[in-house]
């Protein structure tokens, strides 16, 4: 069986999972293995007075107990944002100082004061809890709305108005002129609810210092180690990077949580150096709801204009982001450059302005959530399509169709350029294995049944493979966003495949090995795919923002064409041929037409023993390469969802649902149908199920399953999945990138369904039975009262 | 969240305000109360163990009376602090007003729950507040009707 490019390849990884035997950081222990505890806030804001560590430190097994006076007397620099935004006005953005454990004042609840480090985990909680900290409570705000009123608690002095910044995209002007223009106008005002991301592994650190050599080693859950260790040592000032080690060995999912430098990682590392002992810290559930980077959370109000042919004038956006207490790593480009430039969906879109104020509240930070920005785009624009064809009377998939894109490059009025894709393309095969033409059908035999049947649509397109450096620099990131990857062919002609990309689900020990099995004819097994060290591998980004594929393995194919032009030079060499005419298939390398051939491991070890290479040829069979993609890719899909309400409970089912995908180039069909079930369930989880909740006050009302539901099997159907490929011309393998899509394209797909089958669009996230049953009454009071 | 409440008590307004006034009373009447100290007048430092939902906690907090309308009523308020477990704050705001020879007692009340408690126990929450308002009216209920036997005898 194959195990090349396209091939349905078992996961490699699945053995030790599947069995137990995966590695995380809570499985590791050191012999001086010293446990984290942190004090944290049970208020959202509040002033501290002052910390009472006496009885604390008294208590036997505890070693230390350190507050953030002492972490930043060390000189531990404050947490910062990688992504530098300016206001509309050309001020830069306001950012309130975020230390890792507060001083003199708490921001949110979970907001650590304090840690404990103790000679068991439950000494460390215990003695947490004998720290008796005075706080001050002060007004907090939690909604970003309310965040923007005049008069509303302040989060920062130094940031007037909770606002971080004002940021514009697009052309005012051409917008307003288009409404102007417009012969209908859609008005719509839309919450895109905020959500916990709960990886099944909770977040966890080990840090080690080792005072003989003055240097560091930190065990974490991370997407990125690399980038973790840059930022630990460039502006934490824990260690200088060469006197740093980051591992993130196997990590149970992340979806954007897990790229971030959090205070626990940073406090932990401080804290080996305080005590000289290896200090452990694992989060429970709580304190991930508490402390994780939450997602989404904006509230937004637009209007989209449409000739008398349906056909879209113009698009004008208004939307506020939470960016919670402080402004974590990535929270800056999410609302903006990962949402603002994707407003303009599939659609050709003459005209488009948006605006986006951030705002602080009282609340954990909201940052990069599977899709980041790009789910609050796609629900924003999709439910527009939808609302706009129900007030003009149009068929939604025929308003769509008519202002889809059709010709590319397409330059969009929000900067980003469209290489490829076929819109159409995909409704039509959407259309067909979701048998829309017998929907009418259905819909009446339900209505027998009691139960109303509606179907919905997305068609949504994402910006993927971040990214370009030199773009992502313009516009201020604060890191180049290449990927690097290292093929080290070993003298017996085993492969080892060093990236900088992480994989915490994503399969890459499978896929990155199909690349060098397809392009040597070698067997799986004998590849191994190295990633999660930062002493191992030179540099990488890591993975987010569905780049792993269209940037990561473009760097391994760089690397494997290096390898492959060596191997040539060696065999011609060898078998005195030309490099022309060799051959490489089945693990041999063969020259042309003849039965002179080398075997696999006999090239390796001609490389290695060097007893017979080119004159000018060093030994050895190693190559390195960083790609760095010329533009985003641009994964588009169309999603169709059928769901049965039932009037009498407001209970949806999702009975059917359709995705037709265009990821480019699929390595492995199987791993792109996990992410899409996956990234649908997520997206069906925000659309039906999911939210968190702050009261008035700042307090979280959802810390645990009690109160947040995540979906079940039961909660969604059997997917049907097509794919269509228009490659991305810019990386080598034409690959798009696909972890993403379904939590961006599944939400609005489920709630055009609801709202279809309840005849409203009176209906928001989650859209839970009593919202549905609530919406259906004030609708219809005719068919409530049935 | 809020709740209010009304009792009939068959004692006259003054023995109802004083038992409302008096520290041995009150500890004897919250529930899950372990110590009651009076600090001054009209403060006092309290211990009560309480469990909603599945958080169980030690709360220690303050107590005070404040706009005290001496025998119709008085605003009881206090804040208690449960470790890990978060804190309550509430108040409430008790009448007494003559009924025959008996004495109309009611109650409107105010409270916040924040930190473990407000996470794991919100939904929980009113209907234990709901439910611990009760026990204690009941418990004062009791405990007067206790007194007003021993009077009578």
């Amino acid at each position: 069986m194959s195990t090349g490019i396209g091939a349905r390849v078992r996961r490699k990884e699945d053995r030790r999972f599947i069995t137990g035997k995966g590695r995380y950081t809570d499985d590791i222990r050191n012999d001086n293995q010293a446990y984290a505890a942190f004090v944290r806030s049970p208020h959202a804001h509040a002033a501290v007075k002052g910390i009472d560590k006496a009885a604390a430190e008294a208590m036997e097994g505890v070693i230390a107990v350190l507050d953030g006076h002492q972490l930043t007397g060390d000189g531990i620099g404050n947490i910062i944002t990688g992504w530098a935004i300016t206001s509309r006005d050309g001020s830069p953005m306001n950012i309130g100082a975020w230390s890792a454990l507060a001083t003199d004042r708490v921001r949110y609840v979970g907001d650590a004061v304090a840690v404990v480090i103790a000679e068991s985990p439950a000494l460390a909680r215990t003695a947490a809890e004998a720290v008796a900290v005075d706080y001050e409570p002060l007004a907090a705000v939690a909604q970003p709305v309310a965040a923007l009123a005049s008069g509303a608690p302040q989060v920062h002095d130094n940031v007037p108005g909770n606002l971080v910044f004002d940021w514009e995209i697009g052309d005012e002007a051409r917008a307003d002129a288009g409404l102007a223009a417009a012969a209908h106008v859609t008005e719509v005002e839309i919450s895109n609810n905020r959500l916990a991301p709960n990886a099944i592994e909770p977040r966890s650190a080990i840090a080690i210092h080792d005072e003989a050599e003055d240097h560091y080693t930190l065990y974490t859950t991370s997407q990125n180690p690399h980038v973790a260790r840059l930022v630990l040592s460039a502006f934490y000032n824990v260690a200088p990077e060469h006197k740093l080690r980051v591992i993130a060995p196997d990590v149970g999912g992340g979806f954007g949580s897990k790229i971030y430098i959090y205070p626990e990682e940073i406090t932990c590392l401080w804290a080996a150096m305080k005590t000289g002992r290896s200090v452990k810290w694992t989060a429970e559930r709580s304190e991930a709801f508490m402390t994780d980077a939450h997602g989404r959370d904006h509230v937004t109000r637009a209007r989209m204009g449409f000739d008398k042919n349906g056909r879209i004038t113009a698009f004008k956006v208004d939307t506020i982001a939470n960016l919670g207490a402080y402004v974590s790593l990535f929270a800056t480009a999410t609302p903006t450059y990962l949402y603002g430039t994707l407003l303009s969906g599939q659609y050709d879109i003459p005209a488009i302005y948006g605006t986006v104020k951030a705002v602080n509240t009282n609340t954990v930070p909201v940052d990069a959530y599977r899709g980041a920005g790009r789910p609050e785009a796609t629900y924003l624009i999709e439910r527009t399509m939808d609302i706009a064809a129900r007030e003009m009377g149009m068929d939604p998939a025929e308003l769509r169709r008519i202002n889809f894109i059709k010709a590319f490059p397409y330059q969009t009025q929000v900067l980003l350029n469209y290489d490829s894709g076929d819109f159409p393309a995909l409704l039509d095969m959407a259309q067909k294995a979701a048998d829309t033409a017998g929907f009418a059908q259905r819909k009446a035999e339900a209505a027998a049944r009691g139960k109303l049947r509606g179907i919905g649509y997305s068609t949504f397109i994402e910006a993927c493979g971040l990214a370009p450096s030199a773009a992502a620099g313009s516009l201020g990131a604060g890191v180049g966003l290449w990927e690097s990857a290292e093929v080290r062919v070993n003298p017996v002609g085993t492969v080892e495949v060093l990236t900088g990309c992480h994989s915490h689900g994503q399969s890459h020990e499978t896929t990155f090995a199909q690349l060098v099995s397809d392009r040597f004819g070698i067997p799986i097994e004998n590849i191994s795919i190295v990633h999660g060290d930062t002493d191992k591998v030179q540099f990488g980004m890591g993975t987010y923002g569905s780049r792993s594929g269209p940037v990561g393995m473009s760097a391994v194919m760089r690397a494997l064409d290096k390898v492959e032009a060596k191997v040539r030079k060696i065999v011609a060499h060898q078998l005195e041929a030309s490099e022309d005419d060799i051959e490489i298939v089945a693990g041999e390398a063969r020259v042309a037409g003849t039965d002179r051939k080398m075997a696999w491991h006999e090239i390796g070890l001609a490389a290695y023993t060097a007893h017979n290479l080119p004159a000018d040829m060093e030994p050895g069979l190693k190559e390195g390469a960083f790609f760095d993609p010329v533009n985003f890719s641009f994964p588009s899909g169309c999603f169709i969802c059928e769901v049965e309400v039932d009037p009498e409970t407001g209970v949806t089912e999702i009975v059917r649902f359709v995705s037709a995908d265009d990821f480019g180039t699929i390595i492995n069909p199987m791993v792109v149908e996990g992410q899409v079930h996956g990234g649908v369930t997520q997206g069906i989880g925000q659309a039906l199920l999911e939210q968190v909740v702050y009261d008035e006050s700042g307090q979280l009302l959802t810390g645990s399953y009690m109160d947040y539901c995540m979906p079940r099997a039961d909660d969604v159907p059997s997917y049907a999945i097509a794919h269509g490929c228009t490659p991305s011309p810019n990386n080598p393998l034409g690959i798009k990138g696909c972890g993403e899509a379904g939590a961006i394209g599944a939400p609005p797909a489920v709630i055009n369904a609801i709202a279809d089958a309840i005849g409203t669009d009176d209906i928001s996230m989650p859209a839970t039975p009593q919202k549905v049953w609530e919406a259906l009454h004030r609708a219809r009071p005719a068919v409530a009262a049935e | 969240m809020d709740m209010s409440g009304e009792y009939r008590l068959d004692l006259p307004r003054a023995q109802v305000w004083e038992a409302l006034n008096d520290p041995d009373v009150l500890r004897a009447c919250i529930p899950g109360c372990e110590e009651l100290e009076q600090t001054s007048d009209t403060t006092m430092t309290a211990v009560v163990v309480q469990k909603i939902g599945p958080v169980k906690a030690r709360f220690s907090g303050e107590v005070e009376l404040v706009n005290i309308e001496a025998p119709s009523g008085y605003t009881i308020q206090g804040e208690g602090k449960g470790g890990v477990a978060g804190f309550a704050k509430g108040a409430a705001d008790v009448r007494l007003v003559e009924d025959g020879d008996g004495t109309l007692l009611s109650y409107e009340a105010r409270a916040q729950i924040g930190g473990k408690l407000a996470q794991l126990g919100s939904r929980l929450i009113n209907s234990t507040a709901k439910k611990l308002a009760n026990a204690f009216f009941e418990n004062f209920r009791t405990h007067l009707s206790g007194r007003a036997g021993k009077s009578d005898a």
